[in-house]
């Protein structure tokens, strides 16, 4: 098997971002300006490294629709932290944890319970959205200390920061999902959890692991987020269940378990991502950017539809 | 002689590069059960399926009591009087049976009102008609496979079909349910339905069919008339006598029929036993499960043997199977392995035990089937073959080649997803993934269902040499020669307990009567009766 037909699902749509660059390109260079570049990859870091989490938890065939609530939760956690004049990298510790300990909370319900994920994460993102307008009252976390915005090493470095802590946890979880031995574990289980148990495998564990997992990567997304701004918004991070759900599913990943990989998500984000800036660098009105995002989600989704029509 | 009710004339079909059906030609008359034989993959289920209109040939004619028919689809089909019974049947499990029936029969009212009383009693009346014993009320997930089978051989009853398709009826029925189903399919026959019947077991064929198609890779190899050998009502553990080819058809024998679907002399013989039993690996006192009805089974099976576990579906012998692999743990009683006495309360402790379990249904928990075969066979080992972080995927590919080599699986290597496999070589790798975890105690249940005859004999094989090199096999089936070929003792199960412990040497009436609870003689070979809790 060639490398194009193993992985045509993922290639097609790393084609289909190449053409939209080109495009681009020759309409619009000011895209691809240095500054304007950067601002739209340290904007789409956070995404990435969410949707990796993601990713996790689709692939062992569950779904996490609380990962914005989550999200916004992290932020504020690491603002008041910082405000309370706690070290950055313990504030940074801090959104991380909390983010396990959501995930765990979600995996515990899910694995332990056995309760469907969709409900249990609905049951979740409503209360943890609630409790934080509750909390807050919409209120942002001001008056941070120079130390948090870009970690206090200024735009460039800051940024430069962003995009290499992003690509790391990318690199990292799309080699651990091939060639770690967790890594097979969550696809066989995402398959067939009846099989990996008969097999002697401990399904609700690994369900467990991802939702922990994927709340670590919330909390770093949270934190690599927050840190580009002055302020914490509470609202920050609204629908980044559908942005990160949606990059996975362009990205090939099936959302009935058991299949895709990481570096097809990374290609799915970084499509959705361009198209806003793009739309604007195209002169287009912006309000367009969702209609043509469903239009790249419904087009994947047809195309899977076909290939598994042709396969059958 | 009367007109044919189906008539295929050179049908072709192919899937890309694969020819599927090459110039098939069929015929079915009114009143005759013709059987449909071949090694999976020969063509059998695409040629149902150009018949049933699901698949649209890409040349040749059919043509249903003499009309050609043009536009293939399955409601077309429907309309011409076609049903099928599918080996898997197909219905709503969450639907009452009458409600299921219902579904495929029952026109659609004005306003879309339902009679219930009429809908129930439709049903009953049907089922009443096979003689099948299932309350109209029940939910179909409640129902075991056979009695899903029957319901669904009620619905192309109730629909009046000419021409009714059974694609392995009998895959999953006892002797005695199948007794049931070849009276159904005598009286469909007598009234003057065509019946298309696919099965894997020669016997039955002989028993019902008056012709048979032998298909291979695709092609017809020919249209044999089985004419009076099934008079004599062949119970066909013993085939009829020798004959030289070329003599008429009515001593058609078995051995003819494999010859034609295989293309090579192939003896359908069970390789012999060779066991020299060692020591007791697995020792069962009164184990129990209220659960899954599991109760007072006191057994040991000793290395190097194979144990047959016979008995009619849901006699308890899946169940206990599960009882011993840790999927409904046991209550009461006691397991010894190697005389160490272990509590097994889920897969992980069994396999921890040395204990693995091939599931009957290898399509469901089996095999994966989008999984590569190398990781399929991996699976149960991942914690000893990957002890640390890391995938050793050179070891991986080593163990899967070997063992493909070993047990023979056609594949194209170990990175080809199993589904790419044909059934008997999928079912190999789900053995091989048991045998990576070097078992001492190897349970099996059904392990050739619905397997070519090419294949099963291969796994026989493969039982053989386990058990020579030590493993105690317990092999359930519901396919007697097969118990009676291959086992060295055979434990009959009855009501979730143990009804005896025949020698291997038992015939089948032995072990069928003992299913049934009806044995006189053998007392010496019977078990004390169970003692009070």
């Amino acid at each position: 098997m060639t490398l194009w037909q193993r992985y045509s699902r993922e290639l097609s749509v790393a084609v289909a971002l190449g053409l939209f660059l080109l495009l681009l390109a020759v309409a619009a260079p000011g895209f691809f300006g240095k500054n304007q570049l950067l601002t739209t990859l340290t904007a789409t870091a956070p995404v990435l490294v969410a949707a990796c989490g993601m990713t996790l938890v689709i692939v062992c065939r569950q779904i996490d629709i609380s990962i914005a609530s989550q999200f916004a939760l992290c932020s504020i956690v690491a603002g008041l932290l910082a405000k309370a004049g706690w070290p950055m990298f313990l504030a940074a510790a801090g959104a991380v944890g909390t983010g396990a300990l959501l995930g765990a909370l979600n995996g515990a319900l899910v694995a332990g319970l056995g309760l469907p994920s969709i409900v249990v994460t609905l049951a979740t993102m409503v209360t943890w959205r609630e409790g934080l307008r509750w909390g807050r009252e919409g209120e942002f976390v001001r008056d941070l200390s120079e130390q948090f915005q870009w970690l206090g090493l200024g735009q460039a470095r800051g940024q430069t920061l962003i995009l290499s802590v992003a690509m790391l946890v990318f690199l990292g979880l799309a080699f651990a999902m091939k060639y770690l031995a967790a890594g097979r574990l969550v696809y066989a289980v995402g398959t067939d959890a009846e099989a990996a148990r008969l097999a002697g495998i401990r399904p609700k564990r690994v369900t467990f692991a991802v939702f922990v997992v994927m709340g670590m990567c919330t909390g770093l997304a949270a934190l690599l987020n927050a840190i580009r701004f002055a302020d914490v918004d509470p609202k920050t991070g609204t629908g980044l269940e559908l942005q990160t759900i949606a990059a996975a599913v362009v990205g090939g990943v099936a959302i009935s378990g058991g299949r895709g990989n990481m570096w097809g998500v990374l290609v799915g984000v970084l499509l959705l991502a361009c198209i806003a800036p793009g739309l604007v660098f195209l002169h287009l009105p912006p309000q367009w950017e969702k209609a043509v995002q469903g239009g790249i989600i419904l087009l994947a989704v047809a195309a899977d539809g076909w290939r598994m029509r042709k396969a059958a | 002689m009367s007109a044919p009710l189906l008539q295929l004339e050179a049908i072709t079909k192919s899937f890309g590069a694969v020819r599927a059906l090459q110039g098939i030609s069929f015929d079915l008359r009114p009143g005759e059960v013709h059987a449909l034989l071949g090694e999976n993959g020969a063509g059998k289920s695409t040629l149902i399926k150009v018949i049933t209109g699901a698949h649209e040939p890409d040349s040749g004619s059919m043509a249903v009591a003499g009309t050609v028919v043009r536009h293939f689809s399955p409601t077309g089909a429907r309309r011409l009087g076609i049903a099928c019974v599918y080996q898997q049947p197909a219905l709503f499990p969450d639907l009452t049976v009458a409600e299921n029936i219902a579904l495929r029969l029952e026109p659609v009212r004005r306003l879309r009102r339902i009679r219930w009383g009429n809908r129930r009693a439709q049903a009953a009346h049907l089922l009443g008609r096979i003689g099948a014993a299932i309350a109209v009320d029940k939910e179909v997930r409640h129902l075991s496979m056979p009695e899903q089978q029957l319901v669904e051989i009620a619905c192309a009853l109730g629909a009046s079909a000419r021409i009714v398709i059974m694609d392995e009826p009998t895959a999953s029925l006892t002797r005695q349910e199948q007794e049931l189903l070849f009276g159904v399919v005598r009286d469909l026959r007598a009234a003057g339905t065509g019946i298309i019947y696919i099965s894997h077991r020669l016997e039955e064929i002989f028993a019902l069919a008056d012709r048979v198609t032998v298909l291979r890779d695709g092609e017809s190899v020919g249209t044999i008339k089985l004419g009076q050998a099934n008079a004599a009502g062949a119970r066909a553990s013993v085939p009829p006598p020798v004959r030289a080819p070329g003599q008429p058809d009515s001593t058609v024998k078995e051995t003819d029929l494999i010859r034609m679907m295989v293309g090579r002399e192939m003896s359908h013989i069970y390789p012999p036993s060779e066991a020299k039993p060692g020591e007791t690996v697995l020792a069962l006192r009164s184990l129990g499960c209220q659960s899954s009805g599991v109760r007072g089974v006191t057994l040991e099976v000793r290395a190097g043997e194979v144990l047959g576990l016979a008995g009619l579906v849901g006699a308890g012998r899946t169940e206990l199977a599960r009882v011993l692999f840790g999927l409904t743990p046991a209550d009461a009683g006691e397991i010894r392995v190697r005389g160490q006495t272990v509590r097994i309360r889920s897969p992980r402790d069994a396999l921890a035990c040395g204990i693995a379990y091939v599931p009957e249904d290898r399509r469901r928990h089996g095999v994966i089937l989008t999984m590569p075969v190398a990781h399929n066979i991996t699976m149960a080992i991942h914690r000893q073959l990957f002890p640390g972080t890391w995938l050793r995927l050179g070891a991986e590919r080593a163990l899967a080649t070997q063992l493909i080599t070993q047990l023979g699986v056609k594949t194209r290597g170990p990175e080809a997803p199993a589904s790419s496999l044909s059934g008997g070589n999928q079912q190999k790798v789900s053995l091989a993934r048991w045998l990576a975890a070097r078992p001492q105690v190897l349970i099996l249940d059904e392990p050739t269902q619905g397997v070519d005859v090419g294949a099963k004999s291969e796994i026989h094989k493969i039982i053989r040499q386990l058990a020579k090199g030590g493993v105690a096999v317990l092999l359930i089936s519901s396919d007697l020669p097969e118990v009676l070929g291959m086992s060295d003792r055979i434990a009959v199960m009855r009501h979730g307990t143990l009804q005896a412990i025949l020698p291997g040497t038992a015939d089948a009436h032995e072990v069928m009567a003992e299913a049934l609870g009806q044995s006189s003689s053998r007392d010496s070979a019977r078990l004390a009766p169970r003692e009070a809790p």
